[in-house]
């Protein structure tokens, strides 16, 4: 077994379990730590797959601005300290199982797949350079009408995130 | 050297545990970081067929889309966000049982 492989695997663990607890912890604050965890994580495996520009910008906007949000969403929206009682659904157990029966599924599905056990290229220099990226999202001919969509859906979800948070009660004197 | 195999398998259980988060919390927010798990889920199968697959293909379109999702997950998590906080303050919850405004 590689280094690469080690590496792999323990970034794969800590991902996993940090997200099943981000989705079983009793405390809405915990659940959000541990979606860092979960993010830093995901940061790693870009990292793995030679894509450094995504890894570090996963840590930005992920780590950096996203959880962040979250962490502000629970502080914000708690009724008590302590999140008292169960925070899932009765249910919960029946949601598990058809989930993993699923997984099963679809992993079994895909090893079907001729390319399967594909093994990673050499991955060339031009592969990398992100001026290609960047010339690909404003050429007409690639992905200019997406990025430019991009763009206005920021300033609307923007627009809009301001417009339904402000507290509509304290504008009339 | 790692099969594609690890980095799909790695994905559809994050794709899994995301959606039971959906399915099953009881809070708002919960259900959100669920939806963030998801989101991750596909930028990792994104990610890695771009680097695998790269000699059939030499365009960039799997970052393209990667960095597309950053930027709708941005913007779901601020309205998600602004609507959580617009709920709670009309309603004084933010749990999924409790907020039936809708109901006939």
């Amino acid at each position: 077994m590689s280094g690469m492989q080690v590496i792999f695997l323990i970034a794969a663990a800590v991902t996993l379990g940090s997200a099943i607890a981000a989705v079983s912890a009793r405390k809405m604050l915990h659940a959000a730590l541990w979606l860092v965890l979960a993010l830093l994580g995901v940061a790693v495996i870009f990292a793995l797959l030679e894509a450094s520009f995504f890894a570090v910008v996963q840590v930005l906007v992920y780590i950096g601005a996203i959880s962040i949000l979250v962490i502000f969403a629970v502080m914000l929206s708690r009724t008590s300290l302590t999140d008292e009682g169960s925070q899932t659904n009765r249910g919960w157990w029946v949601a598990a199982l058809g989930l993993v029966i699923v997984l099963i599924g679809v992993v079994a599905a895909l090893s079907l797949w001729p390319k399967w056990t594909a093994m990673p290229g050499a991955l060339p220099a031009a592969a990398t350079d992100m001026a290609t990226l960047g010339k690909q999202l404003v050429d007409p001919n690639g992905y200019l009408l997406p990025f430019e969509l991009s763009s206005i859906l920021l300033l609307a979800a923007l627009v809009g995130a301001i417009y339904t948070a402000v507290d509509k009660k304290e504008e009339k004197p | 050297m790692i099969p594609l195999s690890w980095y799909l398998i790695l994905a559809a259980a994050l794709m899994s545990i995301g959606l039971f988060g959906v399915i099953t919390r009881k809070n708002l927010v919960g259900a959100l970081i669920g939806i963030e798990l998801m989101l991750n889920a596909v930028n990792i199968n994104l990610v890695a067929f771009w680097r695998y697959f790269h000699n059939a293909r030499p365009e960039m379109d799997g970052l393209v889309f990667v960095a597309l999702i950053f930027v709708v997950a941005a913007g779901e998590t601020a309205i998600g966000l602004a609507l959580i906080i617009s709920a709670y303050r009309s309603r004084k919850t933010v749990d999924v049982n409790e907020l039936n405004l809708l109901k006939g």
